[in-house]
C-alpha cells in the first residue's frame, strides 16, 4: 500500500502542534503502538521548531511537510525555505546551538535522530533546509 | 498548557498538563519561575508529568534553565512519571545525571 499527503503551513509556533496532529491523524489508519506514534510527532515537533525558530527566525515563512508510507517504510520531508544552516555538521552536534542566551538545549537534530531509523539534513544558506526522517513501523498493515 | 503545585512536607511538587513546546514554552518558563519564588525555602522540587502529554527538546532547555534557578537557591530536583517518549527524551539529553527520576 502507498499512501502520501502534503501539508503546508506558517512557520507559526501554534503550527507546531498542528504538524504532529496531521503526521497523528495521517498514521491513525495503520493503527501505530502509541509509543511509536508519540516517537513519530516528537521527531515530526523538532523539525517544524527548527523552521520556525531558525529557519525564519525574523518572518513568517511557509513550510511544508510530505509524509509517504509504503509498506511499513514512512517518510516525512519537512521543507522550510528561510535562512539555511551554514555548516550543518556543526548543527547535527548535541547540545550544539546558537542561541546561547535563550535556554535552548541544541538537541533537536539528536532527539530525531534518536526517535527515527535516518535522518538527512540539507541546507543551503539563503535558500532553505530539508529535512528528511525514515522509520519502519512495527504495526504498518498488519 | 496548565500548571499546577501542591507544598507536601516542605516538597513542591509542580504539575504540567499538556503540551510543551516552543509555543507554551515562554508561558511555562514564566509560571513555573513565579511559583518557584513563591515557594522559597522548600526542601526539594519535584516535576511530575503524569499528566505531560508531550514534551520536545524545547522542554529541555525549559527544564535546564528551572534547574539552574533551583540550584542557586540549593534546591534539589526530581523528576516523576514521565511517558516513554519524555523519559527517553530526558534519558537522552542527560537530563537524569542532574534530576533524577524518582
Amino acid at each position: 500500500m502507498i499512501n502520501n499527503m502534503t501539508v503546508k503551513f506558517s512557520s507559526l509556533s501554534e503550527n507546531e502542534a498542528f504538524a504532529r496532529n496531521v503526521i497523528a491523524s495521517f498514521l491513525l489508519p495503520l493503527d501505530p503502538g502509541v509509543d511509536e506514534l508519540s516517537d513519530i510527532k516528537t521527531a515530526v515537533s523538532e523539525a517544524v521548531t527548527n523552521c520556525v525558530v531558525h529557519g525564519y527566525p525574523d518572518r513568517a515563512g511557509e513550510i511544508t511537510m510530505t509524509a509517504e508510507i509504503e509498506n511499513e517504510l514512512l517518510h516525512i520531508k519537512v521543507v522550510d525555505e528561510g535562512v539555511g544552516i551554514e555548516n550543518v555538521e556543526e548543527a547535527l552536534k548535541p547540545f550544539y546551538t546558537t542561541r546561547l542566551n535563550e535556554e535552548r538545549s541544541g538537541m533537536g537534530f539528536a532527539i530525531i535522530k534518536a526517535f527515527t531509523d535516518k535522518m538527512t539534513v540539507l541546507s543551503e544558506p539563503g535558500k532553505g533546509t530539508t529535512v528528511e526522517m525514515f522509520k519502519r513501523l512495527s504495526k504498518a498493515g498488519a | 498548557m496548565d500548571i499546577k503545585y501542591v507544598v507536601e512536607k516542605n516538597n513542591l511538587y509542580i504539575y504540567l498538563f499538556g503540551e510543551l513546546d516552543e509555543h507554551s514554552a515562554k508561558t511555562v518558563k514564566s509560571r513555573i519561575d513565579g511559583l518557584i519564588d513563591h515557594n522559597i525555602g522548600v526542601k526539594n522540587a519535584i516535576f511530575n508529568f503524569s499528566h505531560l502529554t508531550f514534551m520536545d527538546s524545547t522542554g529541555i532547555g525549559v527544564l535546564l534553565g528551572r534547574y539552574k534557578r533551583l540550584k542557586k537557591m540549593k534546591v534539589p530536583v526530581f523528576i516523576q512519571s514521565p511517558s516513554m517518549s519524555v523519559g527517553k527524551i530526558l534519558q537522552i539529553s542527560g537530563l537524569y545525571e542532574i534530576m533524577p527520576k524518582i
